[in-house]
């Protein structure tokens, strides 16, 4: 019971680090490759927070993601917008020279090594219940997920704003048109986008640990999980984490030799029989 | 319409060499000349636009985008790594081995790849690399893991020119296969197969329609880029004697990829001169700064994106447009 | 762009310059991971050569010494490496090769140092093998057999009958494990365990309940240095596998001085065995400590730091002693049984393998003045890697 706790947890903290990918890519349909670097943005904010300046982490980790947000805000109004209408290829060259030059740029602030991060004290350690071991830090991921999983889909299909923003996706000439304010639409999303991925980031220091190096290392695992979850699809990230996570972690336990195999074979298979992604609507294209 | 009637005076116009393609392979020889201090590396870049041209072959000519091109570099590599290491050192023969080898994983693989649309390809070829780095890295007896295959000797090319310290006979090496794979290359892409290709990708609904193939086109071509691939990595393996599951690793499709991206996918010439001008740029910016080259590096991409569409080939294009505009 | 370049060749230009008004200088070739996962180990390494040269003058046998830094990113490329080693030595026309972060990189290169005839002084990569790969090598870090054993006699001597290994899933991971089982099962242990996780990996989750779910003495641990051995002392802590009765030991890298800070107190009680500690108590190491702290106040020196140093110290002798004769026969011939007292205490170069012979420490970890520290607590001698034998 414990293993599948822990794949769980492992899968919400997938969910968690990607779902900004999830809105920039599925919902913008913008390959947004420095996901990762507002993810370092929102780690160092939490880390500076909690070690220089003393703040609770309660605090800390929302202040980390309205960073990142806000940092989404100002490169999305100078840059990234130029951008909307290029091809995926010349997004991919644009947001991989942004992650070179955050990975730089850490580097230069806070050098090479890992950053260090002390949890309060009411989220260390576990409790053990008849058969199965919690970790509180886990339990506290899985919360969070599961609650933000609720509040975006509730955003993207039940309010004003999400009607807007799959409206200025799917035709933005027709939502102009139609009254919507779709360069602010898009702002709004990108900083959602990528105020989520700072809040994965802060969370994630902890489990993933923090070093110049983030953007790249977790890369693959953030396009996994879209790829897998079909892109725009709030629910079907969150299974798709689920799942991979679930698979990952029991098959670590119970057959160690096959080790990082796992989550690539079960992507791959996935793929092949879904190829659209788990949910997917038509192809991302 | 009898096949006599097919006018292919287009391909043929567009297959007849520019001059500016003659200056353009002028160049090899002249750099060995001009720079004999900086041979190794001029041969890693020959090495790497040959990589990059097989990615080309699939992404620019038929839109398979892939991330995973380093898993069939990987095989050849360690095709031509093998041979050398119990006694079949002849590199001409590695190549013919890496290619194969890598061909054939290749054709294979074709058909898991071919399924989806562009991210569920990038990430089914990510994934099928990773498998193999993986795999790879578990069989540290055999491929030498991490630290490299150890033994690995290279006899001379002909029986008569052997790897020397400067570089000289690799850099030769180097630069007349990747002459030969693109004149191949080039040939292909001008030829009615080039064409389907071209027609797939722009429309792929349509191709059916007025005959073409579209499945066997695309795993024939996919096959042959993989083949392309595993000749640079065994080019790799034979010019350093050295192999590691690095030759397997992600940041080399990620890598090609950003370099066919820079140069301008859907071009021959787009592929060699990301290479050139990516390798000198990132060796020049390390030289100077070795702990923050990333950053230039990076700058440099965002303000091509901003200002060059369609990369390097793209901007070139647009100026030749210019010019002509301004004298009819 | 163009406008740098051009900046960045002046500059280069205008040092040539200045160095052919020097009297022939010695060029030493120092390829480092300075960027990627790696670029700690070269940071470190390049600031304990740069310590040494500040401190003791940067002339020697009468010749000045000249750095030539290439970043051989991501470290793991032995292709990159040797790229750069052969442009060293046919463009920059260096003496001496050194550095080496990890051992693909030292592997690579080898054959350069052979045909070009250069010494070649290996300041990191550890694996056994590296020296026998030159004549020209000498190596003055460590080998990672060197570093396991005292850990595993220590734990058969102190009561730990089962133990459980885990081990990161490549090449020297491999060979940590294997010495482990080797030197602990002849000193009457139990391996009742063992595991191989990938380097890539999240959540130590699953590895620590199957650890838990065992029930050994203790978990042997050889991670490199990094995020995977924070996830997994933290893990450690979390998951209670101290209060189930098992005790944590590990190679030092685990809780080495760069990385122990964001460990926090999970690591305090962590029993490893390793060549260099920050805390070693010795004079030369409260100069070496001083030092570092002046001239890189927001860094802690580390085992990388120290090998940094005594090369350029080995460097440095042998030059003095040949009157700056920079041949690679004389250079080897010269460094063979050389002997000095480092900041890790005394140290020397077997002349049978021009590998490094150490003392190695048991240590544990406390806080010692606010700072996570390895305190040190029994040590073997003049401990030759047991690799080799």
């Amino acid at each position: 019971m414990t293993i599948v706790f822990d794949g769980v947890a492992a899968g919400m903290l997938l969910f968690l680090i990607s779902i900004g990918l999830s809105v920039t890519l599925g919902l913008m349909n913008f390959v947004n490759l420095a996901h990762g670097a507002f993810a370092m943005l929102g780690g160092y904010v939490c880390v500076l927070l909690l070690g220089q300046a003393g703040w609770p982490f309660l605090l800390a980790v929302p202040t980390a993601a309205a960073a990142a947000a806000l940092a989404g805000v100002v490169l999305e109004r100078t840059l990234y917008r130029r951008l909307y209408a290029a091809s995926h290829l010349d997004q991919v060259l644009f947001s991989i020279g942004i992650v070179f030059m955050s990975i730089s740029a850490a580097h230069y602030f806070f050098g090479a090594r890992q950053q260090p991060i002390m949890l309060p004290d009411f989220l260390l350690g576990q409790f053990v219940l008849p058969g199965i071991d919690v970790g509180i830090y886990r339990l506290f991921l899985i919360v969070i997920g599961l609650g933000l999983a609720y509040g975006l889909h509730w955003m993207v299909r039940r309010t004003r704003f999400g009607a807007q923003l799959r409206a200025a996706v799917d035709n933005p000439r027709a939502a102009r048109g139609l009254g919507i304010d779709v360069d602010r639409v898009f702002t709004l999303a990108f900083a959602l986008g990528s105020g989520l991925a700072g809040l994965g980031g802060a969370l994630g220091v902890e489990m993933l640990g923090l070093d110049p190096g983030f953007p790249v290392k977790y890369m693959v695992y953030f396009l996994i999980v879209v790829a897998v979850g079909g892109s725009g699809n709030i629910h079907g990230s969150l299974i798709a984490s689920l799942m991979l996570g679930l698979f990952d972690v029991c098959g670590k336990y119970y057959l160690p030799q096959v080790g990082a195999f796992i989550i690539y074979a079960v992507m791959v298979v996935m793929l092949i029989f879904k190829p659209q992604g788990l949910f997917g609507r038509s192809a991302a294209k | 319409m009898t096949p006599a009637a097919l006018d292919l005076s287009p391909l043929r116009r567009a297959a007849a060499w520019h001059p500016a393609e003659f200056a353009f392979w002028l160049l090899p020889p002249a750099a060995y000349f001009l720079f004999p201090d900086y041979l190794a590396l001029l041969s890693q870049i020959a090495i790497t636009a040959l990589f990059v041209l097989s990615l080309d072959l699939i992404l620019g000519y038929a839109g398979i985008v892939s991330l995973g091109q380093a898993a069939f570099f990987g095989l050849g590599a360690y095709a031509a790594g093998m041979l050398g290491k119990y006694g079949w050192g002849d590199p001409l023969l590695g190549l013919a081995a890496a290619a194969g080898v890598a061909g054939l994983i290749g054709f294979v693989t074709s058909f898991l790849v071919l399924r989806g649309a562009d991210l569920t390809r990038l990430m089914v070829t990510l994934g099928v690399s990773m498998m193999l780095f993986e795999a790879a890295n578990k069989m540290t007896d055999i491929t030498g893991g991490v630290d490299g295959l150890q033994g690995i000797e290279m006899k001379p090319i002909f029986g008569a020119f052997s790897f020397d310290l400067y570089g000289k006979t690799a850099y030769w090496y180097t630069v007349i296969v990747l002459f030969l794979l693109f004149l191949l290359a080039r040939r292909l892409v001008n030829s009615p197969f080039g064409l389907s290709l071209r027609g797939i990708k722009q429309n792929v609904l349509r191709m059916p329609a007025i005959g073409a193939p579209v499945h066997g086109r695309l795993v024939t071509i996919y096959t042959l880029a993989a083949a392309y691939a595993g000749i640079a990595g065994a080019l790799l393996t034979q010019t350093t004697q050295f192999a590691s599951v690095d030759v397997l690793a992600f940041n080399r499709s990620a890598e090609i990829l950003l370099i066919l991206v820079l140069g301008g996918s859907g071009s021959l010439y787009g592929a060699l001169i990301g290479t050139v001008f990516f390798m000198v740029a990132h060796h020049f910016l390390s030289d100077i700064n070795p702990q923050y080259w990333q950053f230039w590096l990076g700058a440099t991409l965002v303000l091509i994106v901003l200002f060059a569409r369609d990369g390097i080939m793209g901007l070139g294009r647009a100026a030749v447009a210019r010019l002509g505009r301004k004298a009819p | 762009m163009k406008l740098r370049n051009g900046i960045g060749i002046a500059a280069t230009l205008f040092t040539f310059a200045c160095g052919a008004l020097a009297a022939d200088p010695v060029k030493i070739g120092l390829i480092l991971p300075m960027t990627g996962p790696f670029a700690a180990y070269g940071k470190q390494i390049d600031h304990g050569v740069r310590l040494y040269l500040a401190k003791h003058g940067d002339t020697f046998g009468g010749r000045k010494i000249e750095l030539v830094v290439k970043d051989d990113a991501p470290g793991t490329a032995g292709d990159v490496s040797k790229r750069l080693a052969q442009e060293l030595v046919v463009k920059d026309k260096v003496d001496i090769l050194a550095g080496f972060g990890l051992t693909p990189s030292a592997f690579a290169v080898a054959p350069v140092a052979t045909e070009a005839k250069k010494p070649m002084v290996v300041m990191n990569a550890a694996t056994s093998a590296v020296t026998t790969k030159s004549n020209y090598i000498v190596r003055v870090s460590m080998t990672l057999p060197q570093i396991t054993a005292p850990v595993a006699t220590w734990a058969a001597k102190n009561g730990i009958k089962k133990v459980f290994t885990v081990v990161a899933d490549y090449g020297p991971g491999h060979d940590a494990e294997g010495q482990f089982k080797k030197t602990f099962v002849a000193g009457g242990g139990e391996i009742v365990g063992e595991v191989r996780v990938p380097v890539k990996n999240a959540d130590f989750a699953p590895y620590l309940q199957k650890v838990k779910d065992t029930r050994p003495d203790a978990v042997f641990v050889f991670l490199p240095a990094g995020e995977l051995g924070v996830s997994f002392v933290k893990g450690f802590r979390e998951r209670g596998l101290e209060q189930a009765g098992i005790k944590l030991i590990a190679t030092g890298d685990l809780t080495e001085e760069e990385s122990v800070d964001a460990h926090g107190d999970a690591a305090v009680g962590v029993i490893n065995s390793f060549h260099y500690a920050e805390a070693h108590a010795s004079p030369e190491n409260k100069a070496f400590t001083e030092a570092y702290a002046k001239a890189y106040p927001s860094d802690r020196p580390n085992f990388m730091a120290v090998a940094g140093y005594d090369g350029m110290h080995l460097i440095a002798e042998v030059l003095a002693k040949t009157g700056g004769s920079v041949d690679a026969d004389k250079f080897v011939d010269t460094a063979k049984g050389m002997k000095w007292m480092s900041p890790r205490g005394p140290i020397s170069i077997d002349p049978a393998t021009r590998d490094i012979v150490q003392t190695v420490y048991v240590r544990k970890v406390q806080r010692v003045g606010g700072k996570l520290q390895n305190v040190e607590f029994d040590h073997i001698d003049e401990f030759k890697d047991p690799g080799k034998q």
